[in-house]
């Protein structure tokens, strides 16, 4: 016990004294960075409230299946089937919402019963899906970049089959509040939620530390620990800010108004808040981190990947594990089939195509390791918004598509070469 | 007095090739048997039928004389038999606690991995065994070859192991460091573990062993107390597989 008062003290740099991940910090300024070349690009209107409120409701969607795919590809395999299991999900609550419930049911159009059973249907559909995926990888040993190369066939067009190639729509106006902008939960609640993560943030930072000393292992610095936790507040904070700053449209005001009967009062504004996908991924950010580190599933998960035997040899059922971590990739999938079906407002045949790409360059990007044992959830989320930011800027920029394409395809391999060549420098990697 | 383990007429085959033809072999509480032979003897196999990593075809396992049903490590680890691969078997990904606990690891009341405690218990241990170990927050990959040896060694004698595999636990070590398994081996002796001991090197297995047993092409060749042979006998059956 006696090296732990020595251990802390030594000469540290600042990010060492904080105790942040360079790694980390490399893409937060790489983000950082492609917003501003944008802002100014656009001229200035990258940066703005209505801007990054957009960006996020469309990359709450790859997001949520990137941290699914974190633990898949942490655990050497791959799963090339999220975008065509997306797919089917998406139909299978499609078909629940406008053929089901109002029709065989007889329940009519917007019964509440209508989108819980929905998201049900797709989140069964999708774990029993991800799951059978799994036992093919695990238990017949087949690899996994075959039974979801096959599976990307498969449940592609069994989607089309489902729904005779049919896009399927209005979708129930309850399970739309999922979608982004017709689902936000205004700017009071959006303060309230922001102000609760604050408080949840800084009370398991407070007992992280406190834990540790108590234990006599080294802790850093108090003032070390202050300025984290104020960094943690402010990001909450300024994000609920910004999000709270993008105004409803007078004209939209003034129609919701009136389908209320009343008329709009002079000089009345309201902002959007937090959109209710993004308060989904939030939520599952969190809860996969969770899972990540802090319970024996996500713990086998990353000793699987950084070497099986040892794992198998241990006392892990590694195969029982794969059927877990496609079945978890599955559910995710069913939740972002959600957050993408009601962003349309309707299912359509082609929806979630070229996803399982996006979701793994996402992970990749966000520095999870093809070769296993290496990835973290907000790694993925991070990548995601790299993506996503790429490509609507360039959008914006009126950069051609095909040049769109090719530079998200060029940062890929780039961005991989860049974190071998960090990995190589630090260590990790010989 | 009754055998800590008893494996009775042991066979395995892998495609047709008999890794282990019909072996015999028993171990007494407070004992250490070496089991020597050529790579590819058959020694490694016929322990991991012990430690659970495969499942033998025939043959019977007994535990104190009770029979026992080994067909997976976690079975091997409910009987207290922990096993030191000569791979080391470790995670690199992760830290020290982490790989001593993996498979074990220790709970909070919520039921979520509690590292803090892991981490503190590690430290406990390592204090013990390896004093020199400083490095409880990097994964593994960054030690070297001794200190990682000692996860994997802290990692079977956490547990109150009574019997313990070690497969060519040296080869790895330096000098001083395997003076320092030589003591550890001498210590869990008087706790009364039964231990096997897998090397290469007879002077090992003379110096550490009560009994040694050799094999050669996956049959056992015989078994003799050190104090009855010389080196040369053991070698002879080593290389000839034949009774001195």
């Amino acid at each position: 016990m006696t090296d732990t008062a020595t251990g802390g003290t030594t000469r540290k740099s600042l990010t060492g004294t904080l105790q942040l991940d360079t790694r980390l910090l490399g893409m937060i300024g790489a983000f950082v960075a492609i917003c501003l070349v944008f802002h100014l690009m656009t001229g200035q209107r990258f940066l703005t409230p209505r801007n990054i409120f957009t960006l996020t409701i469309q990359t709450a969607s790859v997001a949520i299946m990137a941290t699914g795919m974190v633990f898949v590809i942490v655990t050497r395999h791959i799963d090339l089937s999220v975008g065509s299991l997306l797919a089917v999900c998406s139909a299978v609550m499609a078909l629940v919402q406008v053929w089901v419930m109002p029709q065989l049911l007889g329940l009519g159009i917007g019964h509440p019963a209508t989108a819980p059973l929905a998201i049900v249907a797709g989140l069964v559909v999708g774990t029993a899906v991800g799951a059978f995926n799994g036992w093919l990888i695990g238990y017949l040993t087949i690899p996994s970049f075959i039974v979801t190369l096959g599976g990307l066939l498969v449940w592609r067009n069994v989607a089309w089959y489902l729904t005779s190639g049919q896009t399927l729509g209005p979708l129930d106006p309850n399970f739309q509040l999922f979608g982004g902008i017709n689902g936000t939960i205004g700017v009071t609640a959006s303060w309230v939620v922001g102000a609760l993560a604050v408080a949840v943030s800084l009370w398991f930072m407070a007992t992280a530390r406190q834990k540790k000393a108590g234990h006599g292992f080294a802790v850093k610095p108090l003032w070390a620990e202050g300025v984290m936790m104020a960094i943690v507040a402010g990001l909450i904070l300024g994000f609920v800010a910004i999000l709270n700053a993008y105004q409803v449209p007078v004209a939209r005001l003034e129609r919701i108004f009136a389908a209320r009967g009343e008329t709009l009062p002079e000089g009345y504004t309201e902002g959007y808040g937090l959109p209710i996908s993004v308060l989904v991924l939030i939520a599952i950010a969190v809860a996969m981190t969770v899972v990540a580190r802090r319970t024996r599933f996500g713990r086998y998960v990353f000793a699987t990947g950084g070497n099986p035997e040892a794992a198998a040899l241990s006392g892990i059922n590694t195969k029982l594990l794969t059927v877990k971590i496609f079945a978890l990739m599955g559910a995710l999938c069913a939740l972002s089939a959600v957050v993408a079906s009601a962003r349309a407002a309707n299912h359509a045949n082609d929806i979630g195509t070229l996803d399982e790409l996006r979701v793994i360059a996402a992970a990749v990007i966000g520095g999870t390791a093809l070769s296993g044992g290496v990835g973290t959830i907000y790694g993925a989320i991070l990548g995601a918004l790299i993506m996503q930011s790429l490509q609507s800027g360039m959008a914006m920029v009126g950069v051609e598509s095909p040049f769109q394409n090719i530079v998200v395809g060029s940062v890929l391999v780039l961005a991989v070469f860049i974190d071998i060549l960090y990995r190589k420098r630090s260590g990790a990697l010989k | 007095m009754t055998p800590l383990v008893e494996m009775r007429d042991i066979a395995l085959s892998f495609g047709g090739v008999k890794a282990i033809d019909h072996v015999s072999l028993d171990l007494y509480p407070g004992e250490v048997v070496g089991l020597l032979g050529h790579n590819g003897a058959g020694k490694s196999t016929l322990v991991k039928c012990l430690s659970g990593a495969y499942r033998m075809d025939s043959g019977q396992i007994l535990i104190d004389g009770q029979p026992v049903t080994i067909t997976n490590p976690r079975d091997a680890r409910a009987q207290n038999i922990e096993t030191i691969y000569q791979t080391l078997a470790l995670a690199d990904n992760l830290d020290a606690a982490s790989n001593l606990f993996l498979g074990r690891e220790l709970v909070t009341a919520a039921g979520f991995v509690d590292d803090d405690r892991m981490e503190a218990e590690t430290r406990r241990i390592m204090a013990r065994l390896n004093p020199n170990f400083h490095k409880f927050n990097v994964p593994v990959s960054a030690l070297s070859g001794g200190q990682r040896q000692s996860v994997a060694i802290a990692r079977a004698v956490y547990f109150n192991a009574r019997i313990l595999i070690m497969d060519e636990p040296t080869a790895a070590l330096g000098p001083h460091e395997t003076r320092m398994v030589g003591e550890l081996i001498a210590e869990l002796k008087r706790q009364n573990l039964g231990i096997f001991l897998i090397s290469h090197d007879i002077h090992d297995v003379m110096d550490l062993c009560d009994r040694v047993s050799v094999m050669k092409n996956g049959k056992l060749v015989g078994t003799e107390r050190v104090t009855d042979v010389t080196e040369d006998d053991i070698l002879g059956m080593i290389i000839l597989g034949k009774k001195p």
